[in-house]
C-alpha cells in the first residue's frame, strides 16, 4: 500500500515534527510513503474567506500532483476536508475531484478506517491527554471518535472537558479579521482547560492559536500535533 | 430599524474591551439553552424531525404565491382582515389607519422581531401612541432603549444587577430587589396596561395556510393577554411564516420549542381562528398583515433562498461559539448570529451588510442546532464569494490573497518563503495582518526546518 503525504502548508512550517511522525508511524505500519515536492497548500485560506477564483486554481494544481496517489493522508482535519468536501464545491462536475475525494483521509481517520488499526502501542501510559476537537475534523469529516480510540488504547486517559467540541477561534484569515473575537473564544477553551500533560489535536491552526494564546496568558502546557502522539504511541 | 451592521468589527471589539459582562451573561444563557436543545434532540429522532421539517418549508417555499392566496382566502372566510405589505412604509401606512380608525392611544405588544424590522415602535411613538412590550425581556430593552440582542431572549446580554439598577432608577425598588420582586413590579405595570390598551400587536411563530389559524408560542403568557384583551388585534406576519397544512403544526410547534429552549412544547400556544364572534370575548377586529420587506427576492435568488425556512428560534445564536462573546449587538440589526449572518444581506443587500458573512469561523455548529437544516456555512461561504466578486473586501485582503495564491502557485517562491520565514524575524510586526495575529498571540514560531526539508533526512532513514 501506498500514501501519498500532503503535508499541508501550516504543518509544513509549523510543526514540521508531525510529518516526520506521520511518516515514520505509517511506514512502520508497513505503508510506504511519497511526499511529492510539488505541493504546496490545498487553498482553503483562500477559500474561506470568499475568494475563490484563488482557491480554484490551488485546487486544480494539487489535483494534479496528487491525481496518481493510491491513498492521500494529511495531518489535518480541516485541509482534508478542504480537499475531500470542498473541492467538490469549486470544482463542480470535476471527475478528478471527486477522485481525490474518494481516496483523501485525514491520519486517524487512514489509520482506523482504512488500515483497521486501533491500537499503536502502549507509549501513552499514564499519560493524561486533553483533545480539541478541530470543528472540520469533527463536523465536516465526521472524526471523533478515532483520534480518542487511538489514544485510548495506547494508555493515555482523555480528561474531561466541556468546551471540547466547540471552536478555538482560529478560523483562518478570521483570526486576523476579528482578532478580539477570536482571542475571546481561545480564552473560553484556555479556561476551561483541564490540567493535562498534552494538549492535542488534528489541527496545526488550532494549535498554533492556543498555543500562542497561552504562551501569552503564561499558561504552559505541552501542546502537541496528534500525529506526533500517535508515534509516541506507537515508538514508547 | 437601521442598520449599522457595517460597524460589526469594530462593534465587536468595543464591546469586548468596555463590556466584558456582556460576553459572561451571553456566553452563560446561551450554553444552558444549548445544553436544553442538545437533550431535547437526544430524545427523539431529531434528524428524521429536522429533514421532514426541512421538506415542509421547502415545499411551502416552492409553492408560496398558491399558499398564500390561500391563506388570504382562509382568513378572509373567517372575518379576518387581510393586507399585503411590500415595505415598512407600506406596513406603516396600514397600521397608521388602523390607529386613526379606532383612535388608538395605548398598544400592547407581544415580542415580534418582524416588527423590529418594520419599525413599528418608533412609528406608533411618532404618533403619539403609548407602547408597551410585554415580554418581560423585550420590556426591559424597552425601558433601556436598547434593540434585542438575541432573537428568543431579547435581553440576555443583561445580568441580574443591570435590572436591578434599571428598575431602581424607574421604580424605587431597592437595589438588591429579588428577581421575583422585579418580575412583580413589571408585573403590576404590564397588567394594567393589558387591561386599558386598545390594540394588541403580535408577530407569528406560524400561519397556516389550509385554515387561516395563527399559531403563536410563548412561555409567559403576554403573548395570550396581548392578542386577547384588547378590542383590535394585528398580527404582522413575514410570508415565509407560512405553513401548508394544519397538521403541520403538530411538527412544527414541539421542534421549535425544542430547538429553542430545549421544552417539549413552549408554555402556552395561541391559535387564533379569528375575531370574535357575537357573545363571544375577544378582540372584534383581527387584521394580519402579511409582509415582504425583501423575502421575495430572496426567494428567488437560487444560492441564498434556503435561509427563508428559518423559524426564528435562535438555536444557531446559542450554538454559535461567535455570538457567545458578544451577543446581538455589534452585528446592527434585528438578525444577528449565524442567521444574522445570512439573512441580513439577504434582506438588505450585502452593501449594507458586508462584514456579517465574515463573522464565523465556519465551524458548523449552527447547522447541527438549526431545526430545518439551513445549510449556514455554506450560506455565508456563498456571500463571502460575492463580497470577494462585488469588491467588498478590504484592499490589504484582496493584496494578500494574490500574493498568497502567487506564491502558493509555485513551489521555488514557496520555498523561497519559506526561507523568509525563518530568516527575518523582524519585519513581522510591519504586517498589518502579523501584528493582528501576533499581539495577542505572541510572535510566530516556526519549525527549525520546514518539513519539506526534513523529508530528506526521513529517506536516509
Amino acid at each position: 500500500m501506498r500514501v501519498a503525504l500532503f503535508i499541508t502548508c501550516l504543518a509544513d512550517q509549523f510543526y514540521a515534527e508531525a510529518g516526520v511522525a506521520t511518516v515514520r508511524l505509517l511506514r512502520a505500519l508497513g505503508v510506504e510513503v511519497d511526499f511529492p515536492k510539488e505541493q504546496t497548500c490545498c487553498g482553503q485560506p483562500a477559500f474561506n474567506a470568499g475568494h475563490w477564483k484563488e482557491a480554484r486554481s490551488l485546487a486544480q494544481r494539487t489535483l494534479g500532483i496528487f491525481q496518481d496517489a493510491e491513498y492521500v493522508v494529511l495531518p489535518s482535519g480541516s485541509c482534508a476536508s478542504m480537499v475531500k468536501n470542498h473541492y467538490l464545491e469549486l470544482l463542480p462536475g470535476d471527475g478528478e475531484a471527486l477522485g481525490l475525494s474518494e481516496k483523501t483521509y485525514e491520519l486517524s481517520q487512514f489509520l482506523v478506517r482504512v488500515l483497521g488499526v486501533t491500537e499503536l502501542g502502549k507509549g501513552l501510559k499514564g499519560k493524561k491527554i486533553a483533545y480539541h476537537h478541530g470543528c472540520h475534523a469533527l463536523r465536516e469529516l465526521g472524526v471523533k471518535e478515532e483520534p480518542l480510540l487511538l489514544l485510548k488504547n495506547s494508555g493515555a486517559e482523555i480528561l474531561p472537558w466541556e468546551a471540547a467540541e466547540e471552536c478555538c477561534g482560529f478560523g483562518g484569515l478570521f483570526s486576523v479579521k476579528l482578532p478580539e473575537v477570536s482571542l475571546a473564544m481561545a480564552d473560553r477553551k484556555i479556561s476551561t482547560l483541564p490540567k493535562a500533560d498534552a494538549l492535542t489535536s488534528t489541527d496545526a491552526g488550532c494549535l498554533l492559536h492556543l498555543t500562542g494564546r497561552m504562551g501569552k496568558q503564561g499558561r504552559n502546557m505541552r501542546v502537541v500535533p496528534l500525529a506526533t502522539l500517535l508515534w509516541e504511541a506507537y515508538a514508547g | 430599524m437601521q442598520v449599522k451592521a457595517k460597524l460589526y468589527p469594530k462593534e465587536a471589539a468595543r464591546l469586548l474591551r468596555e463590556h466584558p459582562g456582556v460576553r459572561e451573561a451571553v456566553t452563560g444563557a446561551t450554553l444552558h439553552f444549548e445544553e436544553g436543545r442538545k437533550r431535547a434532540y437526544q430524545e427523539i429522532d431529531a434528524e428524521a424531525w429536522r429533514e421532514r421539517a426541512k421538506r415542509v418549508k421547502d415545499h411551502l417555499l416552492t409553492h408560496l404565491d398558491h399558499y398564500l392566496e390561500l391563506a388570504e382566502k382562509r382568513l378572509q372566510e373567517k372575518g379576518v382582515q387581510v393586507h399585503w405589505a411590500e415595505d415598512p412604509e407600506e406596513a406603516h401606512r396600514i397600521l397608521r389607519e388602523i390607529v386613526a380608525r379606532h383612535g388608538v392611544k395605548r398598544v400592547v405588544k407581544a415580542k415580534s422581531m418582524l416588527t423590529e424590522e418594520l419599525g413599528v415602535n418608533p412609528l406608533l411613538e411618532s404618533l403619539g401612541v403609548e407602547v408597551y412590550e410585554t415580554d418581560l425581556g423585550e420590556y426591559l430593552i424597552q425601558l433601556l432603549g436598547e434593540p434585542p440582542s438575541h432573537i428568543v431572549g431579547p435581553a440576555i446580554h443583561l445580568a441580574l444587577p443591570d435590572i436591578q439598577r434599571l428598575f431602581h432608577q424607574r421604580f424605587g425598588t431597592p437595589l438588591d430587589a429579588s428577581p421575583e420582586a422585579l418580575a412583580a413590579v413589571a408585573r403590576k405595570v404590564l397588567r394594567e396596561a393589558f387591561l386599558t390598551a386598545d390594540l394588541g400587536i403580535s408577530g407569528a411563530n406560524f400561519l397556516v395556510a389550509e385554515t387561516g389559524t395563527l399559531a403563536l408560542m410563548e412561555n409567559e403568557g403576554n403573548i395570550r393577554l396581548s392578542t386577547s384583551l384588547p378590542r383590535v388585534h394585528v398580527a404582522f406576519v413575514g410570508i415565509e411564516k407560512l405553513l401548508p397544512r394544519f397538521a403541520d403544526l403538530a411538527l412544527f410547534l414541539p421542534l421549535t420549542a425544542r430547538a429553542a429552549t430545549g421544552q417539549r412544547l413552549s408554555t402556552y400556544v395561541s391559535l387564533i381562528q379569528g375575531p370574535a364572534k357575537e357573545g363571544e370575548e375577544g378582540p372584534k377586529e383581527v387584521h394580519v398583515v402579511l409582509v415582504d420587506h425583501g423575502r421575495t427576492s430572496l426567494l428567488h435568488d437560487p444560492e441564498a433562498w434556503e435561509v427563508l425556512r428559518c423559524l426564528r428560534c435562535g438555536a444557531c445564536l446559542n450554538a454559535c461559539p461567535v455570538y457567545r462573546q458578544t451577543g446581538g449587538h455589534p452585528y446592527g440589526y434585528v438578525y444577528s448570529g449565524p442567521i444574522g449572518a445570512v439573512l441580513d444581506p439577504g434582506l438588505l443587500g450585502l452593501e449594507d451588510t458586508y462584514p456579517l458573512p465574515y463573522a464565523s469561523t465556519l465551524c458548523g455548529a449552527c447547522y447541527e442546532a438549526c431545526p430545518v437544516k439551513i445549510p449556514i456555512p455554506k450560506l455565508l461561504l456563498t456571500w463571502r464569494q460575492r463580497a470577494v466578486e462585488r469588491g467588498l473586501v478590504p484592499t490589504w485582503e484582496k493584496g494578500a490573497m494574490q500574493a498568497f495564491s502567487k506564491v502558493m502557485q509555485s513551489p521555488s517562491l514557496y520555498r523561497l518563503f519559506s526561507k523568509a520565514l525563518r530568516g527575518l524575524p523582524l519585519p513581522q510586526d510591519l504586517l498589518p495582518l502579523l501584528k493582528a495575529w501576533t499581539e495577542g498571540r505572541g510572535p510566530l514560531r516556526p519549525s527549525p526546518k520546514p518539513f519539506h526539508e526534513l523529508w530528506q533526512e526521513l529517506n536516509k532513514e
